[in-house]
């Protein structure tokens, strides 16, 4: 077992290596099987670990200290378990699937640019694969800011463009300072428990160790950090700019796997969010508004991967809400479930853009549907199963978690079904604009329309159909299903408690948000079917366009302020207070030193007079030493 | 013996050097004896070094005593590395009197490797003078323009600090039973609370002008800037160390209480330093002076984590130590490539370098992730624990040293991107051809790199003894 867990990690560096060395000496065609294969090959062996995992439970490996002091144990230890092992699923899957996907949308790039995208690609497996299989939170911090690397870089990977650069940096930024949560979160850990392996620490004996308010601090801090690699206010501004890499990147990065990193964590963490009920409303009401914030926003937007993107930031917000009520369960399902189909869409996205020549911009497309069938209709499954329409997948994990939020608060239920009802009408709108009605785009854009390569809709087709059955692995008892995934899970989470909800109270939840799904989405058709949203008219609907002007708000209240404050210091505390200090001293040196030499007159007397001090002063330093100290330390206080 | 040959071979080879008048051939000496001097500290740290002890001068009791600890062996490896690093990374600048700059060279590596050997008070003294004086004439003939003026600071600031020391020294040499500047007779110095207060504070002086600690750091920035760049790599990566090392060596075991007293000080001091110098890095546009303040803020997490008085931060400083030196080096040495070959360092006139040169590229891009302590660079090891230590201390000024991991990632990210990114600029146009023994020397370090950063074990084994004796009460 040791083998393949060390293997399901090693194989994607491998095609890192690989790739990244051989950048200049690859054909395309040798480039794009290699990366390719080792994410297979690491699927592959991640079957293997999950049957394993099934069969004998949890299984955990050690491979050597990575740091080892007196005080401070951290083994490099890989665990795979009930949780572990679905996510290693859905990202070597959804990865070898994108992987496939990329050989052919990529294929425009010269070789070596190839084989640099490929070898990032495979170097973001890598790191993920970390984070999910560390046993320890040093190791999923080590996978953490790998994957937040590998971010960076395909989020810049046309380097010569500014503003893709801008945005490479941006998420990384952002992604640190929530990295600095994670970061105390574990030395808190450290200083409290001596431990950071999830053995040791998610035990009843070591929150017996901690008092209310270090589970509430370290809960929160964890929380810090999932907000900035889940994109949650405030931190989530990132990634809509983040889709300034190539598509494939969006699709894997910043929708199926990186971004639920912040989910994997606490889920993990779930003892200890159970112990704080502080940290858990906190944890809910960041997720709702966040996805009913990006939920406006994604109303307004024209370019197919900004709607997308705020999509995803709202369905994440999603997930933090189920966390927040303590549906773990639920919440990792939507995480799978929205890895299908947010995969899909993008990747169908992907395919109109490379229809379209590059053009987002979806008030220029239009009646795409039958120039693009494939696509065309794995888009219309991806939202369809996002919309929440039953008995496509999404509609089982979005009732599971606004279910459980009931029973928590109904206003979290409400405010969930609002939310739900602009994620249908802005996905529909999306697909209506799209896909829908008259072609707009140019004379030129019309006669290269083609459907994608096989290499591009594969994959579509395979995660469509994901899209629409992967419910079937948490249908709730109502429905008459049996939850495998709840039951799966339980060794994680716990077997949840029932809801306390009446069957008729379910029925009617799930009625009427599905009703509302509906209502919505039938109006988005009929609205945009015929022609595309034009330049917003009202104050609110530019102020949703312009993104409530978070961004405007963050540069003039916080970067700017922050680079004049560092100017400041720069011009005039250092170079004129500190280092004129230092001048002056030298300067008042000098000085001293012209008044000085007046005193070597040449006169004898003088000498001997200054010997004679000289001799008393010596006299006392060398014998009085108690005098001398007491002068020091008063010089010093 | 193997010690005193450690220490002998540049000695001896800068001799040499004075009389080679051929640049190819004094190339060649100096890489060779730095070589050696490699291979021999390799030999010494895994095998281990008997002591050397020969009297010195006797009138005072002062001995000759090399000694080599883990704390030593860390930081000679770290010099013997550096060092050929350096003269093969820069073999292809163009230097006048090529053999009098490596014979210098050769000098101060004798003493700095004097400096983490020596196991006598005043001995420790000389070779920290002696490390001293080559670089100052180093800066102050090959320098940059404004060189006179900045070496002198340089050389005035460091030298006060050296004199406080000497009286330091004296100090507590007149307290030891045995009149004797031994290490061990030092320790065992009878001075009362107050006379080692006094005594720590002549020490500290000197170290804290050294590292530099918050406000006593602004002879470090110019004189990066205007030493020749193989200069600024050797006080960077390793002469600033010896104000790490001094306060390791001598200010926490000889005078414990003092040190515990004003840790809070010195720590509060060390991270205003610490965000003080990355918020000015920020607004860097010479490439030198940012990687000059990167420095300042990494070398005030080190001396903060030392002066929390913890195992752990103890054991990450050690780590860092040369850590920090690998790391500092590799962005100079890039820095250096480019002002060789385009004569700027303004980050506003480069761009386009991961065009023009990709492995260049790749490499500043690996380099800029070490510097930002990114997990499985070296880095991230040592920064991990010391900052361990500070929230152990105290969780605020964790949290507040911590605001450095993020802006350490905006300075370094700009100077990424203004560099490497975009399109090719004029000035990187002019970089044809790759700096072969450059590029290969960044290969090598970024090994180093990665491989202790992935498995840092070897690093925590060879200092084991030192952590044993600091806390094993």
């Amino acid at each position: 077992m040791k083998v393949i867990l060390a293997l399901i990690a090693l194989l994607p560096f491998a095609g890192f290596l690989f790739n990244g060395l051989g950048r200049n000496i690859w054909s395309k065609k040798t480039i794009a099987s290699n990366g390719t294969m080792y994410i297979f090959a690491s699927f592959v062996f991640s079957l293997i670990a999950f049957w394993n995992v099934k069969e004998q439970g949890a299984i955990t490996v050690h491979f050597f200290d990575f740091i080892n002091t007196s005080t401070v144990h951290i083994p490099f230890d890989f665990r795979v378990d009930a949780l572990s092992s679905l996510f290693l699923l859905v990202i070597t899957g959804v990865g070898t699937l994108i992987h496939l996907y990329s050989a052919a949308y990529m294929k425009d790039e010269t070789a070596p640019h190839y084989a640099r995208y490929f070898a990032y690609l495979n170097l973001f497996i890598f790191s993920m694969l970390l984070l999910v299989l560390g046993d320890n939170y040093v190791i999923m911090f080590i996978g953490w800011e790998g994957v937040g690397l590998c971010s960076y870089l395909l989020i810049g990977y046309w380097f010569s463009n500014t503003t893709y650069n801008n945005a490479a940096k941006k998420a990384f930024i952002m992604n640190r300072i929530g990295d600095l949560g994670f970061l105390l979160a574990i030395f808190w850990l450290i200083v409290k428990l001596g431990t950071v392996s999830y053995g040791e620490v998610l035990t009843a004996d070591s929150l017996a160790k901690l008092s209310s308010t270090d589970i509430t601090a370290i809960t929160l801090l964890l929380f810090v950090g999932a907000m900035g690699k889940s994109a949650q206010i405030p931190l989530y501004t990132w990634l809509p700019d983040a889709m300034a890499g190539p598509t494939p990147v969006s699709a894997l990065i910043h929708a199926a796997t990186m971004v639920t990193a912040g989910i994997y964590m606490i889920t993990r963490t779930n003892i200890f969010y159970t112990h704080s009920a502080i940290a858990q409303n906190v944890v809910a009401i960041i997720g709702i508004s966040t996805a009913l914030l990006a939920a406006t926003i994604a109303i307004k937007q024209n370019d197919i991967k900004k709607v997308l993107a705020y999509s995803t930031v709202s369905q994440l917000g999603y997930m933090f809400l189920g966390l927040g009520v303590g549906a773990y369960s639920g919440a990792v399902f939507h995480v799978i479930t929205h890895a299908f189909f947010k995969a899909l869409l993008f990747l169908a996205a992907g395919s109109v853009i490379h229809a379209m020549h590059h053009e987002q911009d979806i008030r220029k497309m239009g009646g795409l549907k039958t120039k693009l069938p494939i696509t065309h209709l794995t888009f219309l499954i991806g939202c369809i199963a996002i919309a929440g329409v039953p008995p496509f997948s999404g509609f089982f994990s979005k009732d599971e978690i606004l279910a459980a939020a009931f029973a928590k608060n109904p206003i979290y239920w409400y405010l969930g079904v609002v939310g739900a009802a602009m994620t249908a009408f802005y996905m529909f709108r999306l697909y209506a604009t799209t896909f829908l009605g008259q072609f707009r785009g140019t004379e030129a854009q019309a006669h290269h329309l083609h459907e994608s390569p096989v290499a591009m809709t594969l994959p579509l087709i395979v995660l469509a159909v994901l899209s629409a059955v992967g419910g079937a692995m948490g249908v709730p008892a109502i429905l008459g299903g049996s939850h495998w995934l709840g039951h799966h899970l339980s060794s994680i989470v716990g077997e949840e408690a029932p809801l306390h909800l009446s069957h008729t109270t379910e029925w009617i939840l799930m009625g009427s948000s599905v009703a509302i799904a509906l209502v919505a989405l039938l109006i988005a058709i009929g609205k945009y079917s015929k022609q595309a949203d034009g330049e917003p008219q009202t104050a609110l609907g530019k102020f949703l366009y312009n993104k409530w002007l978070v961004d405007e708000l963050y540069e003039k209240a916080i970067v700017q302020p922050l680079h004049r404050f560092a100017g400041f210091l720069k011009e005039v505390i250092e170079k004129n207070v500190i280092d004129g200090l230092v001048n002056g001293t030298g300067r008042l040196v000098q000085y001293g030193a012209r008044q000085t030499r007046l005193m070597q007159s040449g006169q004898v007397g003088y000498y001997i007079l200054f010997m004679v001090l000289s001799m008393v002063a010596l006299f006392l330093i060398w014998f009085n030493d108690i005098a001398i100290t007491r002068f020091i330390q008063n010089l010093i206080k | 013996m193997v010690l005193l040959s450690i220490l002998s071979v540049p000695f001896i080879a800068a001799i040499i050097l004075l009389f080679v008048k051929q640049d190819e051939k004094a190339n060649y000496i100096a890489i060779a004896a730095s070589g050696i001097a490699l291979a021999l500290s390799l030999n010494i740290a895994f095998n281990g070094a008997d002591n050397f002890d020969a009297m010195w001068l006797s009138s005072l009791n002062a001995r000759f005593t090399l000694t080599a600890d883990g704390l030593s062996k860390i930081l000679l490896l770290l010099t013997c590395l550096s060092f050929p690093a350096i003269l093969i990374a820069t073999s292809k600048n163009q230097v006048k009197h090529k053999n009098q700059f490596l014979s210098l060279m050769l000098f101060a590596q004798t003493g700095l490797l004097g400096v983490f050997l020596a196991g006598d008070a005043l001995l420790f003294y000389f070779f920290w003078e002696l490390a001293l004086i080559p670089v100052y004439f180093l800066c102050s003939i090959w320098g940059g323009e404004k060189r006179v003026a900045v070496t002198f600071k340089f050389f005035i600031y460091t030298f006060l600090g050296s004199l406080f020391m000497l009286i330091g020294i004296i100090y507590v040499y007149t307290h030891t039973t045995d009149q004797s500047f031994a290490y061990a007779s030092f320790k065992a110095a009878t001075l009362t609370a107050g006379q080692k207060v006094t005594a720590f504070a002549l020490f500290f002086t000197a170290f804290a002008i050294k590292m530099p600690i918050f406000p006593l750091h602004t002879w470090q920035p110019d004189a990066y800037e205007q030493s020749p760049t193989a200069v600024t790599m050797v006080l960077s990566a390793v002469m600033v160390k010896m104000g790490l090392y001094g306060v390791i060596r001598w200010l926490m075991p000889l005078f414990p209480d003092a040190f515990s007293a004003h840790s809070n000080f010195v720590m509060l001091l060390s991270i205003i330093g610490i965000l003080y110098a990355s918020f000015i890095a920020i607004r860097q546009d010479d490439m030198k002076r940012l990687i000059a303040y990167s420095s300042i803020a990494h070398i005030g997490l080190m001396s903060a984590a030392l002066f929390s008085n913890t195992e752990i931060g103890v054991q990450g400083v050690l780590i860092q130590l040369f850590s920090h030196g690998i790391n500092v080096l590799g962005l100079w040495i890039i820095a250096d490539v480019i002002e060789q070959q385009t004569g700027t360092r303004s980050l506003q006139a480069m761009g386009g370098l991961a065009k023009q040169n990709p492995t260049l590229g790749i490499l500043l891009v690996g380099f800029s992730f070490a510097n930002i302590a990114l997990p499985l660079t070296n880095a991230f090891v040592g920064e991990f624990l010391m900052f361990n230590a500070l929230f152990q201390f105290n969780p605020w000024m964790a949290a507040a040293a911590g605001v450095s991991v993020v802006l350490a990632a905006i300075y370094t990210l700009n100077m990424v991107q203004k560099c490497a990114y975009g399109e090719v600029s004029e000035s990187i146009q002019k970089m044809q051809t790759p700096n072969l023994p450059a590029q290969f020397v960044l290969i090598v370090l970024f090994l180093v790199v990665l491989i202790t950063g992935v498995y840092p074990a070897p690093l925590f084994d060879l200092t084991a003894d030192t952590l044993q004796q600091l806390f094993i009460k």
